[in-house]
């Protein structure tokens, strides 16, 4: 019996089943945190912020888009420097402080060219909660475990040499069932790739439309628990099983190629013709189309969806609310507007960052939606904030705050 | 039930003996290490190896860190992606510890003999330890062939020249740019320079510094409807370069001279053919190499483009419109001593926007260090 019990103890670990809790709970471990979701699973954000809830703010080497993740007791960050953001880098600093635990630098071997809002740092790191993966738009991609030590790289870039985009790439990978899914996808030398989470290699790769695409795959769950992920570009959309790219449904009606899809379970509401509605079937092989409203078309930022209400925001600035069931619209809020980041949720609140650094607080409960308070945090902030340890955490191109618990 | 237990504990036997496996590897040894993370290639070739060698590396004491350093020489830019941290994990112990090799770094800095990114690191981990001892090494690399510390040393100069204009010392601050014009590479910095030095009432030939190749025959317009004209070999790709005339899009088309004189060295398809659209077009000149050598052609467009050299293709991509900047795209060649031929091709879309309009390119060579080479252009005498 004691034998058998020390068998199992390795097989648990690799399934999970025995990572402490603070690996488990309330992590916010890739772009739009889990699932894909951008709504924040443990206690709620304090809603009224001001200054005073700012608990710390750390310099960042570098520009960067990409939001920073949470794993337990620390935040990843990626940033690019140099005359052509060519020097890459990945952070790991103290949830507590800020302080820095450690940091890599490496060199891009692909282009590094991008308009000058974005960055090479635009797509988000991931993690499986034991590794970290860094994608920049130089599309070279880095896997180190969470106390720095290099497991893998691959030069997508250099791999693929026609597989960028002269504006930037932009996608943030996703990783499930032991495969980060990268959607390298362009005008030119289009694809997709799951890639071997343990070994950095191909595990498939596949042609995709020739489109520039800034989109970001989307971690979901089929009726039975089987996770997809979702594909989308201007042609549509697939869903594909992570380990091996098989493609389990399709959709062929054209979809955005800015602001991604977000699943609600084994919904998912994908930015097309304003926003569509697609429910996977029980078995996962195709899609039912539940409704689609031209009027919650939204802007940059993906959709979010919070109960049993959905959220847009356009560049603008104007937060639609809609009915989950139907689309219908049931309200819209304007915030002071322009942005690109996407709404994140914590209890009844949105958290929305303008592009001017504003930090609009909406309170979704209320009849019309109600700004509970606003943060200048004084810089441009075009990145998607991340949420754990009841904090925000946000990040400029020169720096990344905590805001909230200060615990 | 037995045979069910055994089933349930198979794949548990297989985790346990793999991890024993791994557990009873030898450990490389650090030359053996450094040869592992040099060896890894595409799509993730050696990296199994390179896992095990990196902690190995990493964790090597201060004495160590040249080593690791002398290891970038000649490796792949995949390779320097794994040395680089791991030499940085050895110096983050020894900046801690107060044991980084200083007196060493900084001779291993001025070595030109090895790779310009290990030098600039050695520079980098100096400045973490001492910035004043870094910012003091930097006029050692004015003339530094590797653009990495070079441009560091030409920073240094500008803002002197920047620090002269402030104390309203002109003379002493054209003195400051016009040292570092001499040196500078870059496109940013000479493009800063010039635009200091005209602010000064002083004159830059910007496009001798960036030295484009100017002189050019171009011939079109081809039919790229569709797109169909980037993958369709016309005259120039199938009939050579010695032609008079060519079918083009809407009948025979013949070569045109054309000097790229504009500061960004700019072969404008729109000016001998007008604003067209759906439309292809080739450019052609001809180098004169006095040796052979390895060179870098560095091309901007943000049109779709081919490359070929002495009729080789080195390069296409088919993007539009996305953008374009100098040196966008860095293609490493071969020249061979006399004349090299170079044939560009240009496609233009159908998108109707004003931003879509333009169709041109512009492309000079570089040393791979990056040091532009003037060439003597000529066009062939046939096409005259």
């Amino acid at each position: 019996m004691k034998t058998k019990s020390l068998f199992l103890i390795p097989a648990l670990l690799a399934g999970g089943w025995l990572l402490p809790e603070s690996l488990q709970a309330g992590d916010w471990k890739q772009f739009r945190g889990p699932y894909s979701s951008s709504v924040a699973s443990d206690a709620a954000v304090e809603p009224h912020l001001n200054l005073s809830k700012v608990a710390w703010k750390t310099s960042l080497p570098g520009r960067g888009l990409g939001s920073p993740i949470v794993v337990g007791d620390r935040v990843l960050v990626t940033a690019s420097s140099g005359p052509r953001q060519e020097r890459l880098h990945v952070m790991c600093l103290r949830v507590s402080d800020g302080g820095k635990i450690w940091e890599r630098q490496f060199w891009a071997t692909g282009r590094t060219m991008c308009h000058e809002k974005t960055s090479v740092a635009a797509p988000s790191p991931v993690s499986d909660g034991e590794r970290v993966f860094a994608l920049f738009s130089s599309n070279d991609l880095f896997a180190l475990d969470l106390d720095g030590n290099l497991l893998w790289v691959r030069g997508l870039g250099r791999d693929y040499p026609n597989a960028s985009n002269s504006l930037g790439m932009s996608s943030s990978p996703v990783v499930s069932s032991g495969a980060v899914v990268v959607m390298i996808e362009n005008d030119s030398e289009s694809f997709s790739a799951g890639i071997d989470a343990r070994t950095g290699k191909n595990l498939w790769k596949m042609d995709r439309p020739k489109l520039a695409n800034w989109t970001s795959p989307t971690l979901f769950k089929t009726p039975q628990g089987r996770e997809l992920v979702a594909l989308q570009s201007g042609k549509g959309l697939i869903a594909v099983e992570p380990a091996s790219g098989k493609i389990a449904w399709s959709y062929k009606e054209g979809s955005s190629t800015i602001p991604s899809s977000t699943a609600v379970d084994d919904t998912l509401l994908v930015p097309s013709f304003g926003l569509t509605a697609l429910k996977t079937s029980p078995g996962g092989t195709e899609a039912e189309q539940l409704w689609r409203s031209s009027a919650m078309r939204p802007g940059t930022a993906s959709p979010v969806a919070m109960g049993s209400r959905v959220y847009t925001l356009n560049d603008a600035g104007v937060l639609s609310c809609a009915q989950l069931s139907d689309g219908k619209r049931l309200w819209q809020l304007r915030l002071k507007g322009p942005f690109s980041a996407t709404p994140v949720a914590s209890g009844k609140h949105l958290f929305c960052v303008n592009e001017k650094g504003v930090l609009h607080v909406v309170d979704t409960t209320a009849a019309e939606g109600a700004i509970v308070s606003e943060l200048e945090l004084a810089d441009v902030i075009l990145s998607t904030p991340s949420i754990a340890h009841r904090s925000i955490f946000v990040r400029s191109d020169g720096a990344l705050w905590r805001i909230g618990d200060k615990s | 039930m037995n045979t069910f237990s055994i089933s349930r504990l198979a794949p548990l036997l297989g985790v346990v003996l793999c991890a024993a496996s791994l557990t009873l590897q030898a450990a490389p040894s650090f030359k053996q290490a450094l040869e592992a993370l040099r060896a890894t290639g595409p799509e993730g070739a050696g990296q199994a190896q390179a896992e095990q060698a990196w902690r190995v590396v990493a964790q090597q004491k201060p004495d160590k860190l040249l080593a690791v350093l002398s290891a970038m020489n000649g490796a792949h830019d995949l390779a320097l992606n794994w040395l680089r941290p791991a030499a940085e994990s050895i110096a983050d112990r020894a900046i801690a510890s107060g044991s980084l090799p200083t007196a060493a770094l900084e001779r291993f800095s001025t070595d030109f003999k090895q790779h310009s990114r290990a030098r600039r690191l050695a520079w980098e981990l100096i400045a973490r330890a001492d910035m004043a001892k870094a910012q003091s090494m930097l006029p050692k690399y004015l003339g530094d062939p590797g653009a990495d510390l070079r441009r560091e040393a030409i920073a240094q100069v500008i803002q002197a020249g920047d620090q002269s204009i402030k104390n309203g010392q002109k003379p002493e601050a054209i003195a400051h740019y016009r040292r570092a014009l001499t040196h500078a590479r870059e496109a940013d910095q000479l493009e800063d320079l010039a635009k200091k030095l005209k602010e000064q009432g002083e004159t830059v030939a910007l496009a001798a510094q960036f030295a484009w190749v100017k002189d050019w025959k171009v011939v079109g317009p081809f039919n790229n409807l569709g797109g169909v004209g980037y993958d369709t070999p016309f005259g120039p790709e199938t009939q050579g370069l010695d032609l008079q005339a060519y079918e083009g899009a809407q009948g025979k088309v013949s070569w045109i001279p054309f000097a790229a004189t504009d500061d960004y060295g700019t072969v404008d398809f729109n000016k001998p053919f007008t604003k067209l659209k759906g439309v292809a077009g080739y450019a052609t000149s001809t180098l004169v190499s006095t040796k052979a050598q390895d060179v870098v052609i560095r091309l901007g467009s943000q049109n779709a483009w081919k490359v070929w050299l002495n009729g080789k293709l080195l390069f296409g991509r088919d993007e539009y419109h996305r953008g374009r900047e100098i040196d966008q795209y860095q293609l490493p060649a071969k020249l061979k001593k006399g004349d090299n031929v170079l044939l560009i091709k240009a496609c233009q879309n159908e998108q109707k926007e004003e931003w879509t309009q333009e169709w041109q390119f512009s492309l000079r060579v570089t040393t791979p260090a990056g040091e532009p080479i003037r060439f003597d252009t000529f066009q062939r005498a046939q096409l005259d």
